[in-house]
C-alpha cells in the first residue's frame, strides 16, 4: 500500500514558501478550500445570531479557560485521583516518544494486533498511525475524513475536517482504487462503503484509540464531541480503550463544560451542538455488559509546559481546537493545511507548533500572517493571536545566545544584517532632523526610484516617493496662513 | 523523575507567586438564552431534532406501542432489541401478545457473546431516556445493564423514548436538576440525531457509522 | 485599554477583560488638534494629509503639525523589533505636549497609539502615564470628523460608483469600516457598493507583503479583482498601507481603478480646491 502513488500525485516540497509557492498555483486545492472556508464562516455566524451573546460567551470561555490554567497542577492531579478511583488508568508523557511507549506498552500486555482510531490531533503529534505500523500493529483511522487522508498517504488538512483538501471526484478516484469498489461520486454512497469498511473494523479491532475534548476533573470525566459515531464506536466495542490527550485540555468542573461546549460546536461547524457527546468516567463495570475493560488515559506535555512558562504566551493553551481561525485567515484559506507542515495548521497552528517542534523548525510560521485579526476575532476562547504571533516574532529575532530563552529555537530568524538595518531604521525615525533629511532626499530622488524592488515587484509597481512630502507641504501650508483655521 | 512528576514540577514552577483566578462563572448566560415557555420547549426540540433528520413522533402512554409496531412494519423491520425487564419492555411485550410480527430481543448477556448478531443481524432498538435538552435538541441517555452503550449505536435504527415531562431547557439544567456532579455513570450520553457527516465536500451524509435512522416517540403523560 | 495587552505579573495565567464598551467621544469640538501624518502618508500621499488638514480646517479647528514626527513605529513592532519601536515611539510620544486631540489619517497606525503604546511603555510609569493619555485622545481621521466634529458633508459632485476598503486593524481595533461608510453616506451622489470578501485583508500586513510575497500576492489579487468585479469607478480607503497595496497591485495589472484615500476623497466631493 505504501508504494502506491497518491490521487492526484502531489510531493510536497521541504519547505513552508515552496509549499506555499505550489499550493497558490493549484487552482483546484485552492477552490477547494475558498469554498469549504465561505461555508463554514457562513455557518458560524448563523450560530451566533446574537453578537452580545456570542461576545459575552466568548468572554466566559475565556475566563474558564483561564480559571483551568491558572490552577493546572491541581486539576491534573484530582483529575487522576477521580480517574484513578474509578478504574482508569492514567499515565503521563513529556514527549511523544514517551506516549508512544505507553501505547505501545498496553497493546502488547494485550497480544493486540489491530488498533481502531477516532479523530485525535494528539495522536496525530504522536505519529502513532506509523509508529504501530513499523512494530506491526495495524492502526485505522475511523473518522472519514482522516480515514480517506490515511487511505491517501496523506496528513489532514484542517483539524476539524481533515479530507477538506479533496473533492468527491478525488475521493472516488481513491476508494475506486485502493478499496476495490465501483466508481462513485455520490457522497452518500461514499460514505457508506466507508462505512462498510470501518465496521467490519470497530468489530474486530483490539483496542480503541480516541481524543479527549474536555478531561473534567471534577467528576473524572473524559468528554469527547462527534458526528459520526466513529469516537462512541472506538471508545465502547474494543476491549481497551486508550485515550491520549494534551495536559492543557483539563476543565475544573461539569458545568464549564456547557459554554465550552457550545463555543465548541458553534465555532467549529456553526451546529448548536455535535450527534454525539460521549462522556466516558470508568472502563466496564461488573455486570455491565459493554464497554472497554480498561480505560487508559495518556497525558502528554510535548511542549506544552513551555508555552505554560510564559503569562503571555500561555494563552495559547485556551484552545479548544475548534479550528475557526484557520476557515477566517485569508492566509489558511489561499495555502490550505499541508503547507504548514505540521500537524495544527493556519493561526492555532503558528501558535502552538514552534512549542511543540521548536521555533528553529518552523522559522517561517510566525511571519505568516498579515496581522489582519481575523482569528483573533473569532477565537472563541480570545486567545489573542495576532499579539501572540507578534510575541513569537520578537522570539523568533532576538540573537539565538540571548539569556534566559523562553523558547527552544529562540532567535532562528535572528540576522545581524536585519538587525542593524532596523536599528538604522530606528535613529532614523527617532531623529527629526534626519528624518527630514531622509524625506528631502527621497523627495528630491524620486525620480531614480528603481523600477524593479525587490519582492514588492512581484505583485506591484515600484511606489514613487511624491515631489514633496507631507512635512514640506504642512510647512509651506502654516508658514503662508498660520494655523488658523 | 517520573514524567508524572517533572510535568507537576514545571508547571508548579510556571505558577510561581501566582494565585488561581477566581470562578466568576455566568449562570444566567448559559440559562437564560435557553430557557423556554412550557408550551414552547417541546416544539423548539422537535424543530431542533427534525432538523437533522431525526423523526419526531408526539404519542400517549397507552398508544406507542402501537405506533412503534406500525412504524416498524413500514420499514419491514421484524425484531427489535429490547430491555425485557424494563417497564416500556413490558409494555411492547404485552401487546405484542403471542403474535409473530414483531420479535424482540434481549441485550442480555456480555457483548462477546453475540458481537456478531449484535453488528449483523439486529437492524433496530428501543430505549428509554432520561430526557431531553430543548435548547440543542438532544436526547440524555445514561446506558445501564439493561440497556449497554452500544444498544443506541449499532443497529442502523434507533427508536427512543422521551416523557414530554423530561424536557429540559439546557445542559446546564440538566446537570443541575438529575445531580450530575456528584457522580457519573460510566458512560453518558447527549445524542443529537443519526450518526453523520460531512466529511467529503461538506456534503452532508447521515448514517456514518452510528444509526442512519433516529425515531424519537415523545410520550404524552396523562 | 486593550484586550491584547494588560497588566499582569509576567507569570500570571491572563485572562482578557471584559469588552470596552462604546468610545466616549467630547461633546464639543476642540479649538486645536494635532495631526499625526504618518511617514506612508509623509512620503507616498501628501496630499491626503493635506486635505486631512483642509477638512479639520474647514471645522473651525486649528490643526498643529509638529514637524518632529516620523512614524509610529509600527513596522518594527509587528516585525519583532520592539526595542527599536519603542525608541521611534518615544520619540513620537514627547510631539504633542499639549492636550489636544491627535488625529490620524491612518487606520492602523491610530490603532497603533491607541491600542499598542500603551504596551510598550508599561515598565516606565512616567512613559506609560504620557502613553496613556495620547491614546485616549487619538482619533482616526474618519471617526473624528464623524463624532467629534459631527460633520454634516453636502455633496457638489457628480453620480459616482466607490467601493470602501478598510484596514483590518483598524476596522477591528477601532471600527472605522463604520466611520468611513457613515461618512460616504452623507454625499448624495456617491454610491458605495459592497465588494466580496469586503472585510477580508488586502495583503499588505506591513513586512508580511515582502517578507512572503507569494500569498500576500495572491491575497491583494483576489481583492483588487472583487473590487473590479463591483463596477465601483473608485476605490475609497482611509489606511494608506492598504492603499499603497492596492493601487501598487491595480498598476501593475494595468487596470483603470485606483484608489484613493478618504480624505482626498471628502474634500473634492464637498467643494474643496487642489
Amino acid at each position: 500500500m505504501n508504494t502506491q502513488a497518491r490521487i492526484p500525485a502531489v510531493e510536497l516540497p521541504s519547505d513552508f514558501r515552496s509549499r506555499a509557492h505550489q499550493a497558490l498555483g493549484d487552482a483546484q486545492l485552492r477552490g477547494n478550500f475558498r469554498k469549504a472556508m465561505d461555508s463554514l464562516m457562513a455557518k458560524r455566524a448563523s450560530a451566533f445570531a446574537d453578537a452580545d451573546e456570542r461576545e459575552q460567551l466568548r468572554a466566559l470561555g475565556n475566563a474558564i479557560r483561564a480559571r483551568a490554567l491558572s490552577k493546572l497542577p491541581q486539576l491534573l492531579e484530582q483529575l487522576e485521583t477521580n480517574l484513578t478511583r474509578q478504574g482508569v488508568q492514567v499515565h503521563w508523557a513529556e514527549t511523544v516518544e514517551q506516549a508512544n511507549a505507553i501505547v505501545l506498552n498496553i497493546a502488547q500486555a494485550h497480544q493486540a494486533k489491530r488498533v481502531v482510531k477516532g479523530k485525535s490531533m494528539v495522536s496525530e503529534e504522536m505519529e502513532m498511525n506509523d509508529f504501530l505500523a513499523a512494530r506491526g500493529l495495524e492502526c485505522l483511522e475511523a473518522d472519514m475524513g482522516e480515514f480517506i487522508v490515511q487511505l491517501d498517504h496523506e496528513k489532514p488538512s484542517h483539524i476539524i475536517v481533515p479530507a477538506i483538501h479533496k473533492n468527491a471526484r478525488q475521493v472516488a478516484a481513491l476508494f475506486q482504487q485502493r478499496l476495490a469498489v465501483e466508481y462513485t461520486e455520490d457522497v452518500d454512497q461514499l460514505i457508506q462503503i466507508g462505512r462498510r469498511v470501518l465496521r467490519q473494523k470497530f468489530f474486530e479491532a483490539d483496542i480503541g484509540v480516541s481524543g479527549v475534548n474536555f478531561a473534567v476533573a471534577e467528576t473524572g470525566t473524559l468528554l469527547l464531541v462527534e458526528n459520526e459515531g466513529n469516537g462512541r464506536m472506538v471508545t465502547s466495542v474494543p476491549k481497551v480503550h486508550i485515550a491520549v490527550t494534551g495536559i492543557e485540555k483539563v476543565v475544573e468542573n461539569l458545568r464549564d463544560v456547557v459554554p465550552l461546549l457550545s463555543l465548541l460546536t458553534r465555532s467549529a461547524l456553526g451546529i448548536p451542538i455535535t450527534t454525539y457527546v460521549n462522556m466516558i468516567s470508568s472502563p466496564r463495570k461488573p455486570h455491565e455488559q459493554d464497554g472497554p475493560e480498561e480505560v487508559h488515559l495518556v497525558l502528554l506535555d510535548n511542549g506544552r509546559s513551555q508555552a505554560f512558562a510564559d503569562g503571555e504566551l500561555r494563552q495559547t493553551l485556551n484552545c479548544i481546537r475548534c479550528g475557526a481561525c484557520m476557515n477566517h485567515c485569508p492566509v489558511y484559506t489561499r495555502v490550505g493545511g499541508h503547507t504548514y507542515g505540521e500537524v495544527y495548521p493556519g493561526p492555532i497552528g503558528k501558535i502552538i507548533t514552534p512549542h511543540l517542534v521548536g521555533l528553529a523548525k518552523v522559522p517561517d510560521h510566525p511571519s505568516a500572517s498579515s496581522l489582519c485579526g481575523a482569528c483573533g476575532e473569532v477565537c472563541p476562547v480570545k486567545i489573542p493571536i495576532p499579539a501572540l504571533l507578534r510575541r513569537l516574532r520578537e522570539e523568533n529575532v532576538k540573537a539565538p545566545d540571548t539569556p534566559h530563552p523562553v523558547m527552544r529555537g529562540q532567535g532562528s530568524k535572528y540576522s545581524r544584517k536585519e538587525r542593524l538595518l532596523w536599528n538604522a531604521w530606528a535613529r532614523l525615525n527617532s531623529s527629526p532632523a534626519l528624518y527630514r533629511a531622509f524625506l528631502r532626499l527621497a523627495t528630491r530622488l524620486r525620480g531614480l526610484t528603481p523600477g524593479n524592488v525587490g519582492p514588492w515587484s512581484q505583485n506591484h509597481s515600484a511606489p514613487k516617493p511624491a515631489p514633496r512630502s507631507l512635512h514640506e507641504r504642512a510647512r509651506e501650508h502654516f508658514a503662508t496662513r498660520g494655523n488658523r483655521p | 523523575m517520573s514524567a508524572r512528576d517533572n510535568i507537576l514540577a514545571k508547571l508548579r514552577h510556571s505558577l510561581q507567586g501566582t494565585t488561581p483566578l477566581a470562578d466568576h462563572y455566568d449562570e444566567a448566560l448559559v440559562t437564560e438564552p435557553w430557557t423556554y415557555a412550557t408550551s414552547e420547549r417541546l416544539a423548539r426540540l422537535k424543530t431542533l431534532m427534525e432538523a437533522v433528520h431525526t423523526e419526531v413522533h408526539v404519542t400517549q402512554a397507552a398508544t406507542w406501542p402501537a405506533l412503534l409496531t406500525e412504524l416498524l412494519a413500514q420499514r419491514s423491520i421484524s425484531s427489535l432489541l429490547v430491555a425485557p425487564g424494563s417497564e416500556h419492555g413490558q409494555q411492547l411485550a404485552a401487546y405484542l401478545g403471542e403474535g409473530p410480527s414483531l420479535q424482540l430481543k434481549a441485550y442480555d448477556r456480555p457483548v462477546e457473546q453475540w458481537k456478531q448478531e449484535l453488528f449483523d443481524n439486529t437492524p433496530a432498538s428501543l430505549t428509554s431516556t432520561l430526557g431531553a435538552i430543548a435548547a440543542t435538541g438532544s436526547l440524555v441517555l445514561w446506558p445501564t445493564r439493561e440497556e449497554p452503550r452500544l444498544m443506541s449505536l449499532v443497529p442502523p435504527l434507533h427508536v427512543a423514548l422521551l416523557k414530554a415531562s423530561q424536557v429540559y431547557d439546557n445542559f446546564y439544567s440538566v446537570q443541575r436538576q438529575q445531580g450530575w456532579a456528584s457522580g457519573m455513570p460510566t458512560n453518558a450520553l447527549l445524542i443529537s440525531g443519526p450518526s453523520k457527516t460531512a466529511d467529503i465536500e461538506q456534503v452532508l451524509a447521515y448514517g456514518a457509522h452510528g444509526p442512519k435512522d433516529l425515531i424519537v416517540l415523545i410520550v404524552e403523560d396523562q | 485599554m486593550t484586550e491584547l495587552y494588560y497588566d499582569a505579573a509576567p507569570n500570571a495565567t491572563r485572562v482578557v477583560p471584559p469588552l470596552h464598551g462604546p468610545r466616549q467621544y467630547p461633546t464639543n469640538k476642540p479649538a486645536q488638534v494635532y495631526l499625526f501624518g504618518t511617514c506612508v502618508v509623509d512620503l507616498f500621499f501628501p496630499e491626503a494629509g493635506m486635505d486631512a488638514i483642509h477638512l479639520l480646517e474647514r471645522e473651525g479647528i486649528a490643526v498643529n503639525y509638529p514637524q518632529g514626527q516620523s512614524c509610529c513605529g509600527q513596522p518594527a513592532y509587528t516585525s519583532g523589533y520592539t526595542e527599536q519601536a519603542r525608541q521611534v515611539a518615544k520619540a513620537q510620544l514627547a510631539l504633542f505636549e499639549q492636550d489636544w486631540p491627535v488625529v490620524v489619517p491612518s487606520g492602523s497606525c491610530a490603532g497603533m497609539f491607541r491600542e499598542h503604546y500603551p504596551a510598550l511603555f508599561e515598565a516606565d510609569p512616567a512613559l506609560l502615564r504620557q502613553a496613556q493619555a495620547l491614546a485616549a485622545r487619538t482619533y482616526e481621521l474618519a471617526e473624528f470628523l464623524l463624532h467629534v466634529c459631527k460633520v454634516e458633508l453636502s455633496d457638489t459632485g457628480a453620480p459616482v460608483k466607490v467601493a470602501l476598503h478598510t484596514s483590518c486593524s483598524a476596522r477591528r481595533e477601532m471600527n472605522t469600516h463604520l466611520h468611513g461608510r457613515a461618512l460616504l453616506a452623507q454625499l448624495g451622489n456617491v454610491e458605495r457598493v459592497d465588494h466580496s470578501h469586503e472585510s477580508e485583508c488586502c495583503g499588505f500586513g506591513g513586512t508580511f507583503s515582502v517578507r512572503l510575497p507569494d500569498i500576500a500576492g495572491a491575497m491583494v489579487q483576489d481583492k483588487t479583482r472583487q473590487l473590479i468585479e463591483t463596477g465601483a469607478h473608485q476605490v475609497i480607503s482611509a489606511d494608506c498601507g492598504c492603499l499603497l497595496n492596492i493601487n501598487g497591485a491595480l498598476e501593475k495589472q494595468q487596470a483603470a481603478l485606483r484608489g484613493q484615500h478618504l480624505a482626498s476623497f471628502l474634500w473634492q466631493r464637498t467643494g474643496g480646491a487642489r
